[in-house]
């Protein structure tokens, strides 16, 4: 009886190791099916997106600096403050242009005098020609009536050119003066121009963004001592790989997500894609602006991404992109037919984000292809469907 | 007629069966130790196979990409795309650096290839999981040996990536899991470098005179925003039309681009034979050694098995048993015991080789030619065996 056992045990042995031994060989190696999973081809639409990596920036980025070399006397603003239009930001150091105003003054004080003194004598010398005008008409008649001798009426005439010429020559003397007087003037107002020029004023409303020269630096012509931007016009410049862009156009509506907001999505729109490309980079470029600006007014620089939507496509037979493969210089899919599978190239249209590609050409909707599969298939492939592929060693 | 041998096997069978276990086991390691090899091997070629290239096109004189670094213009695509005979052409960088996942980290190789259409060279030809990479930028597929799954954010360096699909087998010649991410990305992961360095390259530009003058505003600006760029790749990948011979174009592209070219058969040559023939050859020597040691441990086994029934075969030489008979009965138990132990050894292989952390590949063939070895040894072992059964004096059964 124990005899009996024992065989049993050793024949149950010999056949478990045995049948775990053909399961081993048939379930490793090459004999083995490939895990995969299976996709259905549906007849729907796609709306292909466009994704992009932009910075923000400004419309308007005034860099405001002097027109000529020259010393930075005071900055009024700093980075972060908002200016009106015109306000003066910064002013530049005057260097002798104060003490050459003081001058111009002084000179137009003195010519003042002058003219003054001059308008005086002109007086002076009308009143006296007048009054030798009148002694020579007077001396003339009574030269004719034989009062007076002709030595008398002659030095009478001879007085009165004199007094003639002494006033033509004062008058001339006063205007000299006043044209002296409005040349100063002039040179003061000159002065007072460039002293104004000095002033370095914000050209529209904005915020400063960079401060970059503190009192006391020189400058040379042109170079920014702030720089203002125009916060009202705000956009995004973004870059979508040319490959990957057909259908950009202005106008889109864009989903924007700032780096620094964890997701927080605004919306946008495309301003305009811009005519040149970026050779290098091999990137379209677009602007795409915000549709109301954020409160929080974005940092100048920040990494944008740019999702555009394009309209909805019209139907066609779809399947997700895993299910494309390269077999035998061709691109198409396994479709499944009673648990086996066959190559069939396919011709493919556009793709979505989601990675569901459209089939032109090769499919039907209902077909069930393979979308996933833990190694490359040939045509000599035994497949397994499973649902999914975790957890499925092989 | 009686099996002498399937007596004595019933006889002695926990001692049978647990010198089978112990012997497969050994086995076991032995088949283990080859499909480590031949994993290796693998490692290799699946490495080649899922580039999905047929020419490498890489810097002058150097052994690019996989075996050293190379570095060439991200435009060169466009002249190799001209050349004769090329269907598909793509730029692609590789990198191994560690690959961070929240506080841990995996060794990877990153791959930056052109977040294109599927099927185009040097992307993943086939997804256990997800999809491919869609958006040109920040978007990550894993091989699902990284430990990786769908939806984790990875950082590779500067940045962050959502994984969006899972591969498997795609690992380096090294076994390390490959994660694929955008080209773009992927050039700057290689080339630029961490905030602190570049902040301090920044620093040391501006303190350098000639490159930060008062005269020429705007100068600080131009050099370092030409430090941040970066144009270069680390091959391209180029897929012939069909029937063109690679060597053709390979020598076209080698004489007027001044580059270096290599077809399948010559990176096959450059990985097996330079990048991995240390380490191959070290597994490979481990692996005879184990073999020779197998060997004799099963001969010896067997021999003894035999030697501790030397009074039993006294006794059957006694009672007049033929000497082929005895001689089948130690060869029949000898390869009884060699079945076993191969199968268990196979059995133990095949359930413990996905364990390991680097792939081990049993083929069928080296199976094979394991089971030949396993017999060819019990058949030579039981021969020394056997001659000491024969050479026993029936006398010795009654003596003492």
């Amino acid at each position: 009886m124990k005899r009996l056992w024992k065989t049993i045990f050793l024949l149950l042995g010999v056949f478990s190791l045995t049948g775990l031994f053909l399961y081993v060989m048939m379930r490793s190696g090459p004999l083995a099916p490939v895990p995969v999973t299976a996709a259905e081809v549906e007849k729907r639409s796609i709306a292909p997106a466009l994704y992009g990596i932009g910075v923000v920036e400004s419309g308007a980025v005034f860099r405001i600096g002097p027109t000529s070399p020259g010393r930075v006397k005071d900055v009024f603003v700093q980075v972060g403050d908002l200016v009106e239009a015109g306000q003066k930001i910064g002013v530049m150091d005057p260097v002798d242009l104060d003490q050459r105003t003081a001058a111009q003054r002084a000179s137009i004080s003195r010519l003042e005098a002058v003219v003054r003194a001059a308008g005086a004598r002109t007086s002076e010398t009308a009143a006296k020609k007048k009054y030798a005008e009148a002694q020579s008409k007077r001396y003339d008649n009574l030269l004719k009536s034989g009062a007076v001798s002709v030595d008398s009426a002659e030095a009478k005439r001879q007085e009165r050119q004199v007094t003639a010429s002494a006033w033509a020559s004062s008058n001339a003397d006063l205007q000299a003066a006043r044209a002296e007087l409005e040349r100063v003037r002039a040179d003061l107002d000159a002065l007072l121009s460039q002293k104004k020029n000095l002033d370095l004023v914000a050209p529209a409303p904005g915020l400063v963004s960079s401060r970059a020269a503190e009192p006391g630096t020189t400058v040379v012509a042109g170079q920014a001592v702030a720089e203002v931007i125009d916060i009202r016009d705000l956009r995004i410049s973004v870059r979508f790989d040319q490959a990957m862009a057909s259908g950009l156009r202005a106008g889109l509506p864009a989903e924007i997500v700032l780096r620094s907001r964890n997701g927080q999505v605004f919306s946008g729109t495309i301003l305009r894609v811009e005519p040149i490309a970026d050779p290098v980079t091999e990137e379209l470029l677009a602007k795409a602006v915000f549709d109301a600006i954020p409160e929080v007014v974005p940092p100048l620089g920040e990494l944008a991404e740019v999702t555009v939507t394009l309209p909805g496509l019209p139907d066609l037979p779809v399947v997700p992109d895993a299910a494309l493969k390269r077999w035998n210089g061709s691109l198409g899919v396994w479709v499944i037919e009673n648990g086996s599978i066959a190559f069939r190239p396919v011709k493919t249209g556009r793709r979505d984000l989601e990675g569901r590609v459209q089939i032109r050409e090769g499919l039907k909707p209902g077909e069930r292809v393979v979308a996933y599969s833990v190694k490359a298939l040939t045509s000599k492939s035994r497949v397994k469907i499973y649902d999914t592929l975790e957890g499925i060693r092989q | 007629m009686i099996s002498l041998a399937g007596r004595d096997i019933l006889h002695g069978w926990g001692k049978f069966t647990l010198t089978g276990l112990g012997l497969g086991l050994l086995i076991g390691v032995t088949l283990t130790m080859g499909g480590v090899y031949r994993g290796m091997v693998d490692d290799a070629m699946v490495l080649l196979d899922n580039s999905g290239a047929d020419l490498w096109v890489v810097q002058q004189e150097t052994l690019g990409p996989y075996a050293e670094s190379s570095s060439i213009y991200d435009d060169t695509w466009r002249s190799v795309a001209g050349m004769p005979g090329v269907e598909a052409v793509s730029s692609v960088t590789y990198l191994t650096t560690q690959v961070r996942r929240g506080d841990e980290d995996v060794r990877a190789m990153v791959v930056g290839v052109d977040p294109g259409i599927p099927g185009s060279p040097g992307q993943p030809g086939y997804l256990a999981a997800g999809r491919h990479i869609t958006r040109s930028h920040y978007e990550a597929v894993a091989d699902a040996a990284s430990g990786f799954r769908l939806g984790d954010e990875i950082r590779v360096r500067r940045n962050t990536y959502t994984v969006v699909g899972i591969t498997r087998r795609m690992v380096s010649s090294g076994g390390d899991p490959m994660v694929f991410i955008p080209l773009k990305d992927a050039q700057e992961a290689q080339f630029l470098k961490d905030n602190d360095s570049i902040l301090q390259q920044r620093r040391r530009t501006e303190a350098n005179p000639s490159l930060n003058r008062p005269g020429i505003p705007g100068l600080l600006e131009s050099v370092i925003a030409s430090q941040g760029a970066n144009q270069f790749v680390n091959a391209v990948l180029v897929r012939l039309l069909p029937g063109t011979d690679p060597e053709s174009t390979a020598a076209h592209i080698r004489r007027w681009m001044r580059l270096e070219v290599y077809t399948r058969e010559q990176m096959e040559e450059i990985l097996l034979g330079k990048l991995i023939a240390t380490s191959s050859r070290q597994i490979g020597m481990f692996l005879v050694i184990l073999a020779i040691v197998s060997a004799a441990i099963v001969a010896f086994i067997i021999y003894t098995l035999t030697l501790g029934k030397i009074r039993e075969i006294a006794v059957l030489k006694l009672i007049g048993t033929k000497n082929r008979t005895i001689v089948s009965m130690i060869l029949q138990q000898a390869v009884g015991l060699g079945v076993l132990g191969f199968m268990t050894g196979k059995i133990a292989a095949t359930f413990w080789a996905p364990f390991f952390p680097k792939f081990v590949l049993l083929q069928a063939r080296d199976a094979v030619t394991g089971f030949v070895a396993v017999m060819v040894m019990c058949v030579l072992a039981s021969i020394l065996a056997i001659r000491a059964a024969l050479k026993v004096d029936p006398a010795d059964a009654i003596g003492g």
